[in-house]
């Protein structure tokens, strides 16, 4: 978290200030978030998310999450902790309108790639995420998020140190081990 | 384990609660003609087996248990998950961390039989799930998402809210007793002294009782105090479908000192909804049963625990009373179960329940179970999210159920979900809605006057 840490230095009343419906352009509102999660909606800060397209009900539920420190993640908690309702709203929807991250310059080897497209489709990871996992509603994007935030958030959800909105994501990762998580991650991060 | 005493009931609620059609009220609508039955609702009889008493209907054809899959081998949890892309925009409907404001609730969309009305009580509730009522008239109302207790209090006609406990573990079971309020977390039981004489400063809650698995899915508790003296609750199965440890899937009690604590019933995967037949004395609850085994099956149930310590109601072995489990089933029939009183429709998710003695609403309501469904998810159209009212014989046994309460699905969307209801002083029910963070008041008879809203 060291370098995710330079979001600390915007001040979460500078980003409020900015936040009114009458304020400027869209780049100037998303400018602090981006500062970490990537200028072109594509992090490339380790552990953190890439943030492009993500569907506006999940993008509400995780800043309010972090509003009220139902999640922890000390950027994030103190960028949001002066925000109101209606600006998480907005932040929200403003996210779900940029460009979707892109798969990195890597394929990944096709043979991996195969077998985890099986395992994948296996455990109906398509099926709430969509089958181009480009998720709806409450259910996140995770089409070429980044490899390592993916295998993060699968293994904090497996044992618990990262509580979900509902319980969905403990329930359904509850039989599986270490090693499907892993390909989970490398499978999903490549999506092309 | 025991034997059926009761026969399960193919109640299609469901159906029926969505054929209904949807015809505006307004927010506070009294309708001149005192008549309890809802004309456009018509009344849903148990279609039991034949014979099984006055007003029973054959039964409707029964479906069969769905085969087995062979190919892969899905998780557990996936069993039966079909790979149509009919299923892709079938996935768990998270409520809005956001309440909805007083004046957009779905109010005027909520239909209700002739005579009763409807008012918001309170709102800004954000995740507004059990309800508790003091004999000071505070309401209070527990979360499951937000680690929050709030009480709802008058102060000269106007209702404050406050949230009078933070950063608990999904705390959905709440209870009273002689002024104690008892808050049921997923992993740990725990009490505020007298705290209704502090709403605004209220003390930190005192655990009592930490002996428990500390898994999320069905993590969160329903919590009653029964006529023992007793505290109830349920640890749910963690998971959508699998093989329990010996410390999950089942109801305890403790005494109120957390102490003596014992299993009273075994096989149940997971309950939101608890309360105690006013003459009988027994344990009434509502179960909700497996995702992913098809649209229509299996049926949620309404359970009663006639024998303390010996009862097995089924899970992993069989789901909805009737249907061998097609990965846990094989070796076992659901005539080793006990069988629900009623079955509640599937994937229809009855959460909330109480009994009825208060003296508001007309006679037949007397004694009757209101049942709070939340809705479905696991199912291509949306059933549920009502509010059922079911009729008892004299033996405690189903004689009917109809919808009371109807209106919050639109165009196949939720506009509110109710969760649990709760009973005031003058008979009046309150109603809480997780999707929208409020609390909603029903009463029979004139209109009352609006309630104004402060927080």
């Amino acid at each position: 978290m060291a370098r995710a840490g330079k979001a600390a230095t915007f001040p979460a009343a500078f980003l409020a200030g900015v936040l009114p419906a009458f304020a400027a352009d869209l780049e100037e509102k998303l400018t602090p978030c981006l500062a970490c999660h990537g200028v072109e909606r594509q992090s490339e800060i380790e552990s953190v998310p890439s943030l492009g397209a993500q569907p506006a009900a999940y993008t509400v539920i995780q800043l309010f999450m972090f509003r009220e420190q139902l999640r922890v993640a000390e950027p994030m908690n103190e960028m949001t902790k002066e925000l109101s309702d209606d600006e998480l709203q907005s932040i929200a929807e403003m996210i779900a309108k940029q460009a979707a991250p892109k798969p990195p310059a890597d394929p990944g080897d096709p043979k991996r790639l195969e077998r985890d497209g099986a395992l994948v489709e296996q455990n109906h990871c398509n099926v709430c995420h969509r089958p181009d996992f480009s998720g709806r509603d409450n259910v996140p994007r995770i089409a070429d998020q980044r490899e390592d935030y993916l295998l993060k958030t699968l293994r904090e959800y497996k044992s618990g140190a990262r509580r979900g909105y509902d319980a969905t994501m403990a329930e359904v990762l509850q039989p599986l081990d270490d090693a499907q998580l892993i390909e989970f991650a490398y499978y999903l991060a490549r999506l092309r | 384990m025991r034997a059926a005493r009761s026969r399960p009931r193919n109640l299609l609620l469901a159906a029926l609660a969505a054929g209904v059609a949807a015809t505006a009220v307004p927010a506070i609508a009294q309708q001149p003609n005192a008549n309890p039955a809802p004309s456009a609702q018509p009344p849903v009889a148990p279609s039991a087996q034949p014979g099984a008493g006055p007003g029973s209907q054959p039964l409707t054809s029964p479906t069969p248990a769905p085969s087995t899959q062979t190919s892969t081998a899905p998780p557990p949890w996936a069993q039966g998950r079909p790979d149509t892309p009919a299923v892709a925009n079938l996935a768990p409907v998270a409520p809005p961390p956001i309440p909805t404001p007083a004046d957009k609730l779905p109010v005027a969309k909520l239909k209700l039989p002739r005579g009763f009305n409807l008012e918001v009580y309170a709102a800004g509730l954000t995740n507004a799930r059990s309800l508790r009522v003091d004999d000071k008239s505070n309401v209070y109302v527990s979360t499951r998402l937000l680690g929050r207790v709030y009480a709802v209090s008058d102060k000269n006609g106007k209702k404050e809210v406050k949230t009078i406990a933070t950063g608990l573990n999904s705390p959905n079971g709440i209870a009273l007793h002689n002024g104690t309020l008892y808050i049921a977390e997923i992993n740990k039981i725990s009490k505020i002294d007298n705290v209704a004489d502090a709403l605004d400063n209220p003390l930190k809650p005192t655990v009592i009782y930490d002996d428990l698995p500390s898994d999320a899915p069905h993590g969160w508790k329903f919590l009653t105090v029964g006529p023992d003296n007793k505290l109830y609750f349920n640890v749910g199965a963690p998971c959508n479908i699998c093989m329990p440890s010996d410390r999950h899937a089942q109801i305890r009690r403790i005494n109120l000192d957390g102490t003596g604590a014992e299993v009273v019933a075994r096989g149940v995967r997971q309950i939101v909804g608890f309360d105690w037949h006013p003459m009988m004395k027994v344990l009434y609850f509502t179960e909700n049963q497996r995702d992913w085994l098809s649209e229509d099956q299996p049926q949620d149930k309404l359970n009663r625990l006639l024998h303390p310590g010996q009862d097995n109601f089924g899970f992993p072995y069989c789901d909805g009373g009737d249907i061998p489990d097609p990965q846990y089933g094989w070796g076992h029939s659901c005539d080793e179960f006990t069988k629900p009183i009623a079955q509640l429709g599937p994937h229809t998710a009855p959460l909330g329940m109480r009994f009825y003695t208060g003296k508001m609403f007309p006679k037949d309501y007397r004694n009757a179970i209101f049942i709070a469904r939340h809705g479905s998810w696991n199912r291509s159209k949306k059933i549920g999210a009502d509010v059922v009212v079911a009729r008892l014989n004299p033996d405690g046994t189903v004689k009917s159920i109809e919808p009371f309460m109807t209106g919050f699905i639109q165009d196949a969307n939720y506009v509110g979900r109710p969760v649990d209801m709760e009973w005031l002083k003058d008979g009046s029910m309150l109603l809480s809605d997780d999707y929208n963070g409020a609390v909603y008041r029903i009463t029979y008879g004139p209109p009352p006057q609006q309630v104004s809203m402060r927080h």
